[in-house]
């Protein structure tokens, strides 16, 4: 496999007046040609941040890439000029957002929305665009695309926008698409309809793709290799197969068992991780999570664990990780 | 839904097992159809959304009754209704007997005490000027239960830390607190007057999974505490079955199947339900490789102007003929299991 996106060390940073937010905190992961990679975590764990990014899309003030960096395709994103980058963004690199009500232009037609990014990279002409905006409405399987280019966001559904956003995302034919939780706002019969269309898609056209979302059984159906993210840092790294059936990091075991589950007979209690998660303006030098870990030691108040090799691909950033088939204490 | 096959779905639902006198709630044949009008001087009344278009069901005393559903189908509007927040267009909502669509403002306010509400939003369901000691507080106070302000200052203390919240929490404003935090505060506040029948009306969704474990284990342990009954609206299919007892499924503002839990999951009759499961996807890779994803075709068409006969007939893979002119009867196919499907 041939690597397309190698992101090292990234630190992003915001700058507060209630102090320094380290929103991403040294993160490395890599995404390989053709495969879809997962940033899994809940809210404010960077996942989100991490994304934007890649794409140079942190709006300064008050947000900053403070250290790292992002190689695609042999080019470091994070040093190139707002002129260089501009070039990529859409071009090689496509985003689709959470929002399709807010990340389409509600005055601009579909047809305007989706020229706009093929006339900006190919320099083709107006006509030219519409042919190939109305074949890329076709792809993404919206019924009636020569009446639905005229029309404005509102007139569709969420489902329909959302499938505009993918096909604006395809439209120059993108080596890495980035998916922001692109189905959280969407019922879960047009959620199924949506993802299928995107594994489909990218398969056939061999695109890469991240796909940052909070939903676990999301990620378990789509993505090949897991990331997940707390409190701005990866603390574990693997196969989906890894990840779900071996967890390393007492965080994603955590999180494993504290969801209901369909498939398995129902429990009296849930098993939630107890506590919040930590304010990111105030993080000290030892592990974040080690205020809702059960297997928290004092020593684990000392460093940061490093991401340590469990197996070939499979790595998670535990002291006590040989500890998490034991029987467990309550957290005080 | 014909008027016909509605007094036939009540005059069923009736008939259902459960046994007169453990009904808490009992709805019979609810309609809610907003209109929508034209006109700026003269509005008239040009189309209808149909909501809610003629359910009947009931909730016995400490059952936690599942109500789920995408987006519009009316689950919020039949929550809505049971509160008399809305004038309802047609049906009866019996409470304890007692019918709530014939009562006066003044009348209901008793009621009001006994039936509870937790919003989903714990960032606009809070007042962000009011400290957290008042926002719990002011129920006890506009319902006179407690007029002395120390008195009333214990109570809300007692009810932070019923949620597990630190009682110091009632001297601060909403925006300190945290998302989960902030819906603790929202069932405190239900919890305020000893309520017998709340409504959590996706009391968990805005919530990470971690946090809303959390949350889903303090609603259980207060119904088993205060002998609670729910009606937990939800779109999300895991949280309803792992915490009610029946189950009822929404498209559409009608009701397409209803069951006990289990018997839902384990053996869903009706098309759009057996559509909703399989669009759920399962936490486990290994599951998932071997799973078929048939995906439901199509869009929720508007409730203003629905499909003729069953309104879920356009997606549905069993559809014949007759699907579009017939409305399917709600009917019993064993003991506890209703589905409005001419083809199962």
């Amino acid at each position: 496999m041939v690597t397309l996106l190698e992101v090292e060390n990234l630190k992003t940073q915001f700058f507060t007046s209630a102090g320094t937010v380290k929103a991403v905190d040294g993160i490395s992961y890599t995404v390989d040609e053709g495969e879809t990679v997962a940033l899994v975590g809940e809210s404010g764990c960077g996942k989100s941040v991490s994304a934007l990014s890649i794409l140079r899309l942190i709006p300064w003030p008050p947000g900053k890439i403070v250290g790292g960096h992002i190689k695609f395709d042999g080019i470091d994103l994070a040093t190139l000029s707002e002129e260089e980058i501009r070039k990529i963004r859409g071009k090689e690199i496509a985003m689709v957002f959470q929002e399709p009500m807010t990340s389409l232009n509600p005055v601009l037609s579909i047809n305007e929305q989706l020229s706009e990014t093929l006339i900006t990279h190919f320099g083709i002409s107006k006509e030219e665009a519409r042919t190939k905006a109305l074949s890329l409405l076709e792809m993404v399987g919206i019924s009636d695309p020569e009446r639905r280019l005229d029309q404005y966001p509102h007139h569709l559904s969420g489902g329909m926008r959302q499938r505009v956003m993918i096909a604006m995302a395809l439209s120059c034919e993108p080596k890495l698409i980035i998916a922001d939780e692109p189905t959280t706002a969407l019922d879960v019969t047009i959620q199924a309809q949506i993802l299928e269309l995107m594994k489909e898609l990218t398969k056939n056209l061999g695109v890469s793709m991240i796909i940052i979302t909070h939903n676990l059984g999301v990620v378990a159906r789509y993505a090949d290799r897991v990331n997940v993210m707390y409190a701005g840092k990866i603390i574990e790294t693997g196969t989906a197969q890894d990840i779900y059936h071996n967890p390393q990091h007492p965080y994603t075991l955590a999180l494993l068992n504290s969801i209901p589950r369909m498939d398995q007979p129902r429990q009296d209690k849930l098993d939630p991780v107890e506590g919040q998660p930590p304010d990111l303006t105030q993080l000290d030098d030892g592990c974040s999570f080690r205020y809702r870990c059960r297997y928290a030691l004092d020593s684990c108040a000392k460093a940061f664990p490093d991401l340590e090799q469990v197996s070939d691909g499979h790595s998670a950033a535990c002291f006590e990780k040989g500890r998490l088939q034991e029987p467990v204490k309550e957290v005080s | 839904m014909s008027p016909e096959t509605s007094v036939a779905a009540t005059a069923n639902g009736q008939a259902s097992p459960a046994k007169l006198g453990e009904v808490l709630v009992d709805v019979r044949n609810l309609k809610m159809y907003f209109p929508i009008t034209e006109g700026v001087m003269i509005s008239r009344v040009v189309a209808q959304v149909k909501a809610v278009d003629g359910l009947s069901f009931h909730i016995n005393k400490g059952e936690t009754l599942g109500l789920v559903g995408e987006s519009g189908c009316g689950k919020t509007t039949i929550g809505r209704c049971i509160l008399q927040l809305e004038n309802v267009t047609e049906g009866e909502i019996f409470y304890e007997g007692q019918d709530l669509t014939k009562l006066t403002q003044k009348e209901m306010s008793p009621v009001r005490e006994k039936i509870q509400v937790i919003f989903q939003d714990p960032f606009s369901s809070l007042n962000p000027r009011m400290k957290i000691g008042d926002i719990i507080g002011e129920p006890i106070k506009v319902h006179g239960i407690i007029a002395d302000k120390g008195e009333r200052e214990k109570r809300v203390q007692e009810l932070l830390s019923l949620c597990g919240l630190n009682p110091k929490f009632a001297d601060r404003y909403p925006h300190e607190m945290s998302g989960g935090q902030r819906q603790r505060v929202g069932v405190a506040r239900a919890l305020a007057l000893n309520p017998e029948f709340i409504i959590c009306d996706e009391a968990v969704s805005a919530l990470d999974v971690s946090i809303q474990a959390q949350v889903i284990n303090l609603l259980e342990e207060l119904r088993d505490e205060f002998e609670l009954t729910y009606l937990f609206i939800s779109h999300d299919l895991s949280v309803i079955r792992h915490i009610c007892h029946r189950v009822a499924v929404m498209y559409l503002g009608h009701m397409v199947e209803l069951a006990e839990c289990d018997e839902l999951y384990d053996n869903p009759l009706h098309p759009y339900t057996r559509a909703l499961l399989a669009a759920v996807p399962i936490p486990d890779p290994t599951i998932e490789a071997n799973r078929a994803h048939e995906v439901v075709k199509g869009e929720v068409p508007s409730p203003i102007n629905p499909p003729s006969g069953c309104v879920f007939h356009p997606r549905c893979s069993l559809a014949v003929d007759s699907c579009s002119k017939d409305v399917p009867e709600f009917r019993e196919i064993k003991p506890g299991h209703w589905v409005a499907c001419s083809e199962v």
